[in-house]
């Protein structure tokens, strides 16, 4: 019946190994982060462009984001461009994949911030001589990043669990990919993902309370 | 100068200005009177370019407000505007949000704009606010920072669109007393409002507006004290 014994001493001596992989993943989610803010922003002002070319690319980009599997998207920079001759490493393909997750996401995310923004504030800002692009910057943009600023933290919780994703395209340095490869050594699977869950579990609970740290510095008004 | 000759506009069906002609001179103040829907705010916004015109001209200083090639970005640097809602930028502080379209626009070192920043906000009784978050202030107050930042970028003309109509009554006084000062001190205003002692005391000239069109135009005296046009008759009875 319940024949398994466990065997916890093997398992914490691989944790320094582990913890090596966990900084590998959370530098993959922050990088991750990084770049779906930054490709969000761009989405975000080609739907407020006008622009049908541009509105349809983000439109397109973030139907796709949210409505297909994170693993589809990670397994397309992989094994997908590959078959067009763009090989990318399996961290690249990772990074690429959830950075495109996390931009989908925080377009949409953005969007809805940006409801919650008068129109009149731009008014405001056109009034007093600025381009709208200026207004947007200077005006909009932070209101609508303090909206999205929480929300945008569950998308980094998001992002630090899709890295596990990774061991599917041969990603064997971040946590998930090291935890899988002392697993196929050791076979005591129940051990090192019991680790490996509560290493992933400290780093997603660590990350929202710095986010609610610095958002109560940041956004004081 | 602004000069104003026979602008329509429409909104769909709505045609809310029905040919207006209007010269403001500079040091002039002009005040507009007349019911809601009367046309007398969307006027102010076609000045500014915010809204179009249908048919028509609006030149400030020469330069026609609505052709194409104007540069609307530097013509509404010389017109500041202040609205009936204050549209502070809540995420700035008081200093920041008059200092922000100085940097910004005119380019303007940060000191440079500080200390412009701090003088208009001084002459609008606000120098004591100038780290406050506008969400800590009345609304009296808000309204009177968004006096200071139009007043910041040094405009040659100050439009004002109902800016007391948002305030409980005991802060009308003071935003009036604000407008007051400016105008004693040679401002070319354009000021749309609902306070009638204020437009008698302080205008050159007061134009009442009705159903789109500029029904009577005369120095306070003769438009409060001898009202020709029957629709300014019945409105002037109606808000004593």
């Amino acid at each position: 019946m319940f024949s398994y014994t466990f065997h916890w001493n093997q398992a914490l001596k691989a944790l320094p190994q582990m913890l090596d992989g966990a900084l590998v993943t959370l530098q993959i989610a922050l990088l991750s982060m990084a770049i779906g803010l930054a490709v969000a922003l761009a989405l975000t002002l080609f739907r407020l462009s006008g622009n049908r070319i541009l509105g349809g690319f983000a439109t397109a980009w973030v139907e796709i984001a949210r409505n297909t599997p994170a693993l589809f998207q990670i397994y397309m920079a992989h094994f997908g461009l590959g078959s067009f001759g763009i090989h990318l490493s399996p961290y690249a393909a990772l990074l690429v994949g959830i950075a495109f997750n996390n931009a989908g996401y925080l377009a949409e995310n953005f969007r809805g911030a940006l409801k919650a923004i008068p129109e009149t504030q731009t008014r405001a800002g056109r009034s007093l001589g600025m381009t709208s692009l200026q207004a947007f910057r200077y005006i909009v943009m932070p209101q609508m990043l303090r909206v999205a600023f929480l929300p945008a933290t569950n998308q980094m919780v998001w992002a630090i669990l899709m890295t596990s994703l990774g061991v599917t395209v041969g990603m064997n340095t971040d946590l998930a990919g090291i935890t899988q490869e002392l697993n196929a050594r050791s076979f005591r699977t129940f051990e090192f993902f019991a680790i490996a869950a509560v290493i992933y579990y400290l780093i997603a609970k660590a990350v929202t309370l710095a986010a609610r740290l610095a958002a109560a510095r940041m956004f004081r008004y | 100068m602004i000069e104003i000759e026979n602008v329509r506009k429409s909104f769909g069906q709505l045609e809310v200005l029905k040919g207006i002609n209007l010269t403001v001179e500079k040091g002039e103040v002009l005040t507009i009177i007349g019911g809601s829907g009367s046309g007398k705010s969307t006027l102010l916004t076609c000045i500014n370019g915010l809204e179009t015109i249908d048919s028509g001209r609006i030149v400030v200083d020469g330069t026609d407000v609505h052709a194409k090639g104007t540069d609307l970005n530097k013509l509404r640097r010389k017109l500041g505007i202040v609205f009936q809602q204050f549209n502070a930028f809540p995420h700035l502080t008081v200093l920041e949000n008059v200092m922000l379209a100085p940097v910004k626009v005119l380019g303007q070192s940060k000191a440079e704009a500080e200390a412009m920043a701090v003088k208009q906000l001084t002459h609008v009784g606000l120098g004591d606010k100038l780290k406050v978050y506008p969400s800590r202030m009345s609304g009296g107050q808000q309204q009177r920072m968004a006096i200071a930042r139009a007043l910041a970028m040094s405009p040659a003309y100050m439009l004002f669109d109902e800016v007391t109509s948002a305030l409980d009554p005991q802060l009308v006084g003071e935003v009036l007393d604000t407008l007051r000062m400016l105008a004693s001190e040679g401002m070319t205003m354009i000021c749309v409002t609902h306070e009638m002692k204020f437009a008698r005391e302080v205008s050159d000239r007061v134009a009442f507006f009705h159903k789109g069109v500029m029904a009577e135009i005369a120095p306070p005296e003769a438009l409060f004290g001898a009202p020709k046009d029957a629709d300014l008759k019945t409105f002037l009875a109606a808000t004593h």
